[in-house]
């Protein structure tokens, strides 16, 4: 029924924590998030601004602020096997982690200025990314260059090599920002909002780019984004996070025909429809986020729930989904194998 | 009745090369734009950046100076008033009749000042007695939906949503014929993205606003506006009726879009067709149709000859060649 059980995760997040300490005082960022990568297969996760979805991809990469740290949990790269590598249990400048980022796990950012410099060629970045991980000498790695901007969708790349980043347009740029991800040659990619900044015509280009190399590098991606459009196109399972939590975890299907919990049902219906009809309004959840360093007792979600049980959801917090399994964190929704 | 018509209006700008700065050529960000507003209406001006929908915006605010055409607006008494080559000094009483409401509400509220005082300030400017801004401020707070304890407390103890409503009820303040709206939710979570559009659909109802609503998300217009012009390249290629554009779109670079974006619904997956190429380079705009590099129907017409935007249908213009040949792809 579910034959990704059948594969072992190349990546397993478990009850992570992060906390950043601030001059108000501590924030928790992230309370006891479990996920996991297979290969070949697409995580999208998704939320709103401060739900912790960039959060889990620094924790994970070990590049949080100097202010934040791992609190509590472990993320396991090539869990089960002999070679398994607990990275939160690495010094994030270690030689270790330093190999597992760029050549295990890639990063694609939302903005690619932010992992481009401007005052370097496009060429000479990608080249130098290619030699840090397995250097086959300039020439070699200067063909290799050339053959990820070309697989990355880069017209006539042995020309566009040596232009600088300012010279590219968004959308080549984010084509730049994908051979940058892949110069490694990862097996893990996590794409933060990937196409946020982009033309919606430049963003169904970047995002069938993304699904074309993850299928056929059998990649493990984990997609983060706040549009449920990206979500419905791209996922194969999705983890929704509200308040550093994952709320719910369920197959993309099986998510959109029926949402488990109350912040999912909610976050889905007020989604512009393009088919809606004129001056039709949307459904809204009551109130907004709140400040991370203003979380509710209990559930975080029971001051916006319309489904709060009195007594209950505001003192008691659900549990986390279990790994492995999907349904939601809420005392209505049962969860499922 | 129109609030506002654009007759024509360009916006182009030189291209300077040289020790001289010589003039080269000429960026044309704006060229030959014709739309009206009727009083009531929203009418949304939709396209991917680069096209100039911003830059009609921010001609028909006179925060830009036309290069060429009309901006006619009708005043409160009738009159008919072409703000397009008007200089500062006469724009100022007509200022007030026109607001803005902007893409950011962290960046546009000024952070030293209270509430109150950002609402109550366009009162200031236009000489309204301290009782009777009091009076508007309140009133203005309950119609964006704002506590009244809002008015003594400073924009950084508000959520982005609530920072947009405070926006709203300053650009409200002087009861503007139009309003001139800019990405207003594109930078808000969706679930206050939701809110806002409500809150908008509701003034639309209650004060019959005129408004222009510019913004790239065809999800959102699709619900806010009653009209939409979609733009490529410094031009409106189709402008329509909401459920015309959306349900049977007569320009290919309309159909694109719908096409393009993602829908939310994973059965919908493989409808999401890619359109193929770039946004063309503004400075080397392509012969012919703008769009005809990246049309999947272009034909030599096409690659030759500029089309006109042209009715084809009751209220829906389209400046496609081959606009009354083709059955497109609209939402369905």
């Amino acid at each position: 029924m579910r034959p990704i059980l059948m594969v072992e995760p190349v990546l397993s997040v478990r009850d992570l924590a992060v906390t950043f300490h601030q001059d108000q005082g501590n924030v928790r960022a992230l309370e006891a998030v479990s996920l996991d990568l297979f290969p070949g297969r697409v995580l999208g996760v998704v939320g709103e601004s401060g739900c912790g979805k960039s959060v889990t991809a620094r924790a994970i990469l070990r590049i949080l602020d100097r202010n934040g740290a791992i609190t509590a949990g472990s993320v396991l790269l090539d869990p089960g096997t002999p070679g398994e590598l607990n990275l939160s249990a690495l010094p994030a400048e270690s030689a270790r982690m330093r190999g597992v980022r760029g050549k295990r796990i890639g990063l694609i950012f939302q903005e690619p200025m932010a992992s481009l410099s401007m005052q370097y060629t496009v060429g000479n970045q990608i080249i130098e990314a290619i030699r840090q991980h397995r250097d086959p000498g300039k020439a070699a790695a200067r063909a290799q260059a050339i053959r990820l901007l070309g697989e990355a969708g880069i017209p006539r790349p042995e020309t566009r090599i040596d232009v600088y980043p300012f010279q590219l347009s968004g959308g080549l740029r984010q084509r730049v920002g994908i051979a940058m991800a892949l110069a490694g040659d990862p097996d893990i990619l996590i794409a933060d909002e990937p196409t946020t900044a982009l033309d919606v015509t430049t963003q169904a280009q970047i995002l069938a780019l993304l699904r074309r190399l993850q299928r056929d590098k059998q990649i493990a991606l984990m997609l983060i984004t706040h549009d449920m459009g990206v979500i419905a196109q791209m996922a194969d399972e999705v983890a929704v996070m509200y308040l550093g939590r994952v709320v719910e975890f369920a197959p993309v299907r099986r998510l959109f025909a029926a949402p488990a919990h109350p912040y999912t049902r909610a976050l889905l219906r007020s989604v512009p429809n393009m088919r809606a009809t004129p001056r039709q309004r949307l459904a809204t959840i009551g109130g907004a986020v709140p400040q991370p360093n203003a979380r509710p007792a209990g559930c975080p979600f029971h001051p916006r729930c319309p489904d709060v049980i009195p007594g209950r959801c505001a003192v008691e917090t659900p549990a986390p989904v279990p790994h492995g399994r999907e349904g939601a964190a809420c005392f209505h929704a049962a969860v499922t194998a | 009745m129109n609030v506002l018509d654009v007759v024509g209006l360009s916006k182009h700008y030189p291209i300077r090369s040289g020790l001289l700065h010589r003039e080269v050529g000429r960026v044309r960000a704006v060229d030959g734009v014709d739309l009206h507003i009727a009083r009531g209406e929203t009418l949304a001006l939709v396209g991917e950046s680069g096209c100039g929908k911003t830059t009609v915006a921010r001609c028909i605010l006179r925060a830009l100076t036309p290069t060429a055409g009309e901006i006619l607006f009708s005043a409160e008494d009738g009159r008919t008033i072409d703000l397009a080559p008007l200089s500062r000094r006469a724009l100022r009483p007509l200022r007030r009749h026109i607001q803005m409401i902007f893409q950011d509400p962290y960046a546009s509220l000024n952070p030293r000042m209270m509430v109150g005082d950002i609402i109550a300030e366009p009162l200031t400017v236009n000489g309204v007695g301290s009782a009777e801004r009091h009076a508007r401020v309140t009133a203005l707070l309950d119609l964006v939906g704002l506590p009244a304890v809002a008015r003594t407390r400073f924009p950084h103890a508000f959520s982005g949503g609530q920072r947009q409503r405070i926006g709203i009820a300053r650009a409200l303040a002087l009861n503007p014929r139009l309003v001139v709206a800019d990405e207003p939710v594109s930078a808000l979570d969706v679930s206050v993205q939701a809110q806002i559009v409500n809150l908008l659909l509701d003034l639309q109802d209650r004060l019959g606003l005129s408004m222009l609503f510019v913004a790239h998300d065809l999800g959102v217009v699709r619900h806010v506006a009653d009209r939409v012009a979609v733009m490529y390249l410094g031009r409106i290629v189709e402008l329509a009726p909401v459920t015309d554009l959306y349900g049977e779109p007569r320009h290919p670079y309309t159909a694109a879009l719908l096409g393009a974006a993602p829908k939310a619904d994973p059965e919908l997956r493989d409808a999401v067709a890619v359109p193929m190429g770039e946004i063309a380079d503004p400075t080397r705009p392509p012969t012919g149709c703008a769009f005809h590099p990246r049309c999947p129907f272009a034909v030599d017409v096409c690659r030759v000859e500029r089309p006109d935007l042209r009715a084809v249908a009751d209220g829906h213009w389209s400046a496609c060649h081959r606009a009354d040949e083709l059955t497109l792809a609209g939402v369905t």
